[in-house]
């Protein structure tokens, strides 16, 4: 798929609280800003890993959930209209005659004069099971996404987990596969109780089955499996179920990204910076929130919204260079008033 | 009161720990190789460790909350538990835990 592709001031990889503040910050100095995101949504951390759990350390706010905290960062970037690219992940950077290039999982082009890292804690992708071997499976017959459902159709199909993902998929493809064994390591489940009940009453109806066993092995040459070895909780007994697809549902972790293959120094899958602008080693690169490291660093929402800041006037000069920052307060200065949409 | 931690090269640690602290928090306050993503908040299963079965009965059973997540980790074992969950007392002192695969940083 092509796109047209999105120019803008400065491209800000991860839409996490940092991520969004910064183009609050920005705004008020007119730097447009365009987010991306691997996550389907904003909020990074905060709205995949805790939406409903209390934070107790932003300034002013006794406590706020990890969704309720992008909520209100939303309405407070809102009169700047930032650009979201969601669901794709930065993979190419490249150096432009005027900036910088960024194209996306998606094949987003994205041009900006500033490039803001701030990806957090990393890349979130899927967990994987421990299983010896499984990359020389992945993508051809181990999947921890589905895109492409008619490869799954007539086919063996074994499914590991026991949240919603590992349910609605076995429950989907039930009349479409030549069986779905559903894998789950105890008998409960983090998933609609509807499903639950569903899957239970194909189950009865011998329309699938469900293991409560943990994974042992792939078997197979690869990259196609011709079975998975599972061990039953119950007898700790193997038993090899034949498969010619395997798909685990585990949820996301977060994993260091192609930040690396930026051409940016990095220590620790961190990237260094410093404490005036926050840019890294390479030029009009900067860096802000738990990605970055620096002497003092402590990974907090309220330390990235101050490099935000900072950042921001380090990045004026990229965008503006003819022209001298003049720093104002949103209490008293008509002109970012009028931005914020709030003037008198 | 004191922790022993064996870490995913099967070395053996012994941490100085505190009471009222997550287990979790110890064993990355010592800057052994944890994971805990979610810094704590039960909410992604990236501490999950084994605990030793003679410590089993000692601990407060998990609630609904830490089953359900940990079903997101690999390789989980009925002695299986997140270490944010685990809080120390003088009762856990020389509790011993495994660091599970999964919770490792990249």
């Amino acid at each position: 798929m092509t796109h047209t592709p999105y120019q803008t001031d400065v491209a800000i990889i991860g839409a996490g609280p940092v991520g969004l503040f910064a183009v609050f910050e920005l705004g008020l100095y007119d730097m447009k800003a365009a987010v991306i995101d691997v996550l389907p949504m904003v909020g990074g951390q905060c709205a995949e890993l805790y939406p409903e759990k209390p934070i107790y350390d932003i300034p002013a706010l006794v406590s706020v959930t990890g969704q309720a905290l992008t909520d209100q960062l939303m309405a407070q970037i809102k009169p700047f209209n930032p650009e979201f690219f969601l669901g794709q992940s930065a993979e190419k950077l490249v150096k432009t005659d005027d900036g910088w290039q960024i194209t996306t999982s998606d094949n987003q082009i994205i041009q900006a004069k500033v490039v803001v890292i701030a990806t957090g804690g990393g890349l979130f992708s899927p967990k994987k099971p421990a299983l010896a071997n499984l990359d020389a499976y992945e993508g051809t017959s181990v999947f921890y996404a589905i895109r492409n459902v008619e490869q799954f159709h007539n086919k063996n199909i074994v499914i590991a987990g026991g949240g919603d993902s590992a349910l609605d998929w076995a429950l989907y493809f039930v009349p479409l596969a030549k069986r779905v064994t559903l894998v789950h390591h105890r008998d409960g489940f983090k998933a609609a109780p509807d499903s639950v009940n569903k899957m239970r009453e194909l189950v009865a109806m011998d329309k699938m089955d469900f293991e409560i066993a943990k994974l042992d092995t792939l078997e197979g040459d690869a990259p196609q499996i011709t079975n998975v070895q599972i061990i039953d909780k119950a007898t700790n007994t193997q038993k090899s179920i034949p498969a010619d697809m395997f798909m685990a549902f585990y949820g996301l972790t977060m994993k260091a990204g192609p930040l690396a293959e930026f051409g940016i120094n990095m220590e620790n899958n961190l990237v260094p910076v410093d404490t005036e602008k926050f840019e890294t080693n390479v030029a009009s690169i900067v860096s802000i929130g738990d990605i970055n490291t620096y002497a003092g660093k402590q990974k907090l929402i309220l330390s990235g919204f101050h490099e935000a800041a900072l950042m921001a006037k380090g990045a004026f000069h990229y965008i503006y260079p003819e022209k001298k920052f003049r720093f104002q307060y949103t209490t008293s200065s008509s002109n970012l008033q009028s931005k914020l949409g709030v003037d008198a | 009161m004191k922790i022993n931690v064996i870490d995913q090269q099967g070395t053996h640690h012994a941490l100085e720990a505190e009471e009222g602290w997550r287990v979790m928090e110890i064993i990355r306050d010592w800057d052994l190789n944890i994971k805990a993503e979610c810094g704590g908040a039960c909410s992604c299963a990236t501490c999950h460790v084994y605990v030793d079965t003679a410590w089993l009965d000692k601990l407060y059973p998990p609630t609904d909350e830490e089953l359900d997540m940990l079903d997101s980790a690999p390789a989980v074992e009925s002695y299986s538990r997140l270490s944010c969950q685990l809080i120390m007392s003088q009762a856990l002192d020389g509790l011993t835990v495994t660091l599970a695969a999964g919770s490792e940083k990249d």
